[in-house]
């Protein structure tokens, strides 16, 4: 591991050009850009309680998108997330009301998230049947489980232990940050330096070459969606401990917004391509401008409009991108 | 250009050709598809077009249907010059093909499918469905055909009759001039029976049919004329009540195999490769071979023949339903392509861009994609291993890349194919099955590949190498295996592997039953 550096080992006269170039490089300026330019306009946009407040609310949808990337760099897609962390959620909530020890309350979910996006890989990867129709299938049933099942109550009551957004790290870093950033990180290490994490890019880029590599496919899409899972469940804590009161409904379009995050974040939506770095940051990105919009006065229905954009503007110039590639062959 | 097509139906075949192509030119990046080509059909003739793959046929037809525009050389349907821009140019012309992947709609009627683009329309611009059935049953019943329905949903037909629902929408169209794309390919032998009662009812129509086949026999039984091309240049044209299938043969594969190849003579070892009576549906039927250290064992047969699924169930890809695999003389299981790697087995697939590489990634990961156990530590990729070797692979077989770190969807064809047997050769196999190794590549990275081959062969790898050309086969191989229809047909050790009796063997002619005899 002598070259555990994220920037390109060997990379040639371009590598700079290309470093700053990257989809990450161009999300961090537009982070910073935002700031700025919104800062100027409203200098209470700059206030570190509102910068963390737009972090900590969204840190569960960063967390999200780090699972949903692997999933999309894998050539499939979910659109069950959303309704996974709110059903994850209203697990956890109820078995902190009911006075469960707080590891079980926080493991729970996991296992749960584990469980359900197995299950789902293991349809998508043996009986060959669309991601995209399974995960539909299963968004309608937990849905319509969840709201069956709570009768639409809110869980209130919570213990004060069940609070993950009130423990600070060195009394500034809030819990959900920390587990955000470590959670990028480790996997982000690990899409790049682990064999594993090689299968997925080599299965979205290209599965019959992969399979006759002797990587497995199946296989690979199972893990990817099993950590998918582990990450939802993380993501359903995060969300869940952050409110005094569980809903039994999440943020509509949640599973939208995790979508979004990876793909403005440089995930190919035709797999193979995409770091989870990206999908932070996009995250941020997003949660940045529906923040900013307050500030400068804009209505935030437009957050809708604007997300809506960045999809089509990522992704226009992922194909243009891939174009000139297959050009230059 | 739509007046293109009225010609007179009882035209005698001997005036105006129908379909005139002339010294017609085309090129691709690095390739001369064509060179001066000339060719034509005559109204009610069948014209078959014979060649090896690669030949040339496929470029043709294609120019002649507008899919392809030619760089020079003109065509003339009847008597007028054209310059087909487009597909729809030439259909307008009257031409239209029948490709062996039908272009069908397989939830749409037959009547639809006939009529698509084309559907009879009541005032107001609707389709009219009425005048599209009874459209669809007076074509039928011109034709005699009995058990189609216009209503009938094509994806229930069997081939044959989806086959002639393509043929009736050419019809349909009033196509005067129709390609046949090795029509008979996917055929029961029933089926093949009523196209070609078919074929000599739109001939007496005046119809002129091009025909391209690789089975002998029928263009016999069929075709008026035969033209062969060879390197995409035109062999000859011949009355096929003048010629024999041996003329043929030789007009279609006779070419000097000169120090082309630098096939080095290397002690051969020990079998390597055992396989017996390997059966895996539906082409595989029981076969039966040996390769041994040092040796080049050619593969020949026609696409189609089962020589890619016999390397991919030997590979595992498509594991065997029963026979043997030994290795060195062991039995063994190859139940996956990662058994296969474990068991020092390497499969260089036909198709670099779909089997072959992950174009969004980059040389290095590429390289190290099939030996990732070799350069990882506790799962965890040593990025330095896998530098080393990817430059060890760059090096040894002189890829040209920018970097390492260059997407390989950039590169070339011949650096691609570098790459992919790089990526094996990584692992150290003791056979290496090639697919195809010089498909589609330029000269230079050809003969560098053909280097290697004898370079790893020198070293005692076993290597089983399939190849379409037929050069390729003869110049590399100690021994030459021919398959057909999913079986051995043939053995010939190097020096009675002339390109005569290897393509007899291929197309199953009389003079096959020589070299089974070798």
């Amino acid at each position: 591991m002598s070259t555990l550096a994220i920037s390109p080992g060997r990379a040639g006269e371009g590598g700079a050009i290309r470093l700053f170039a990257s989809q990450e490089a161009l999300l961090a300026f537009a982070i910073i850009g935002i700031a700025i330019v919104v800062g100027l306009y409203n200098p209470r946009f700059l206030a570190t309680r509102n910068l963390t407040d737009i972090v900590l609310g969204n840190a569960y949808i960063a967390v999200a998108a780090i699972g949903m990337s692997m999933v999309i760099v894998s050539g499939n897609i979910d659109i069950s997330v959303g309704s996974l962390i709110g059903v994850l959620a209203t697990i956890s909530g109820s078995l902190a009301v009911a006075g469960l020890p707080m590891v079980l309350v926080w493991l729970t979910p996991l296992v749960v998230g584990v469980v359900v996006m197995t299950l789902q890989g293991a349809v998508v990867a043996y009986l060959g049947i669309p991601s995209i129709v399974v995960t539909l299938g299963m968004l309608s049933i937990l849905k319509g489980g969840l709201i069956s099942v709570t009768g639409g109550r809110w869980i209130s009551d919570l213990p004060q232990a069940f609070h993950l957004a009130d423990i600070e790290l060195f009394g500034i870093l809030p819990m959900p940050v920390l587990i955000m950033i470590t959670a990028t990180i480790l996997a982000a290490l690990w899409m790049r330096y682990s064999a594993s994490g090689r299968a997925i890019y080599a299965t979205g880029g290209n599965s019959e070459a992969a399979r006759l590599c002797g990587v497995s496919p199946r296989r690979t899409v199972m893990m990817v969606f099993a950590l998918h899972g582990l990450f939802a469940g993380v993501a359903a804590l995060l969300f869940a401990t952050q409110l005094k009161v569980i809903q039994s409904t999440v943020p509509p379009n949640l599973e939208l917004t995790v979508i979004t995050a990876a793909v403005v974040g440089g995930v190919s939506i035709l797999g193979g391509v995409g770091t989870v770095v990206g999908s932070t940051l996009a995250a941020i990105l997003i949660a940045e401008i529906a923040s900013a919009l307050v500030f400068i006065n804009v209505s935030p229905y437009w957050i809708h409009a604007v997300q809506g954009g960045l999809i089509l503007v990522t992704v226009v110039a992922d194909i243009l991108r891939r174009r000139r590639r297959q050009a230059g062959g | 250009m739509s007046e293109a097509r009225n010609v007179a139906v009882d035209e005698p075949a001997h005036l105006a050709p129908l379909l005139a192509v002339e010294r017609i030119e085309r090129s691709f990046p690095g390739v001369r598809a064509l060179s001066g080509v000339s060719f034509e059909v005559a109204p009610g003739e069948v014209h078959a077009l014979l060649g090896e793959n690669g030949a040339g046929k496929s470029t043709l037809i294609k120019i002649i249907s507008g899919v392809y525009q030619p760089d020079a050389g003109t065509i003339h349907v009847d008597g007028r010059p054209l310059r087909f821009e487009s597909p729809d140019d030439a259909r307008r012309a009257g031409i239209a093909t029948i490709y062996q992947e039908l272009l069908l709609f397989r939830d749409l009627s037959v009547a639809e499918n006939i009529f698509m683009g084309h559907a009879p329309r009541s005032r107001g611009g609707w389709l009219d469905w009425t005048a599209m059935a009874a459209k669809t049953e007076a074509l039928l019943a011109s034709l005699e055909i009995t058990d189609l329905r216009p209503g009938q949903i094509v994806g229930s037909l069997s081939v044959g009759n989806r086959q002639r629902v393509e043929i009736l929408r050419a019809l349909s169209q009033d196509a005067q001039l129709l390609i046949m794309d090795e029509p008979t390919a996917a055929l029961t032998e029933y089926d093949v029976t009523r196209l070609f009662d078919l074929v000599r009812r739109l001939k007496s129509r005046g119809v002129g049919i091009i025909y391209i086949s690789h089975r002998m026999d029928e263009i016999f039984q069929l075709a008026d004329r035969v033209t062969v091309l060879r390197d995409g240049a035109h062999v000859g044209t011949r009355k096929v009540a003048e010629t024999s299938s041996g003329e043929l043969v030789q007009m279609m594969v006779g070419r000097r195999i000169e120090s082309l190849f630098p096939k080095v003579e290397v002690p051969i070892g020990k079998p390597v490769l055992e396989v017996r009576d390997l059966v895996r549906r539906p082409l595989t039927k029981g076969v039966s071979l040996t390769v041994r250290a040092g040796e080049i064992v050619g593969l020949a047969g026609l696409v189609g023949s089962g020589r890619s699924e016999l390397a991919q169930t030997i590979f595992g890809a498509t594991p065997a339903e029963s026979g043997q695999i030994l290795l060195s003389g062991k039995q063994v299981a190859v139940r996956s392509p990662g058994a296969a790697r474990a068991l020092g087995i390497a499969y260089v697939p036909e198709d670099r861009a779909t089997q072959g590489l992950v174009r969004p990634m980059t040389v290095r990961e590429n390289f190290s994609l099939a030996s990732l156990a070799k350069v990882a530590r506790f799962g965890f990729i040593d990025s330095a291993a896998e530098t080393r070797l990817a430059e060890a692979g760059v090096n040894r077989f002189r890829v040209r890349a920018g970097s390492l770190d260059q997407v390989v969807g950039r590169l070339s064809g011949g650096n691609q194919q570098k790459i992919v047997l790089g990526k094996w050769l990584a692992n150290q196999p003791k056979l290496l099955i090639l697919d195809e190794p010089t498909r589609g590549i330029d000269v230079g990275a050809k003969a560098e590949i053909h280097r290697l081959m004898c370079e790893l062969a020198a070293q005692g790898l076993a290597i089983l190498m399939i190849s379409s050309e037929l050069p390729e086969v003869l110049g590399m191989s100690d021994r030459v295996l021919v398959m057909r229809e999913g079986r051995l047909v043939a053995e010939f050790a190097r020096a009675d592997a002339t390109p005569e009796a290897v393509g007899a063997a291929m197309m199953g002619s009389q003079a096959a039953d020589a070299g089974r005899a070798a």
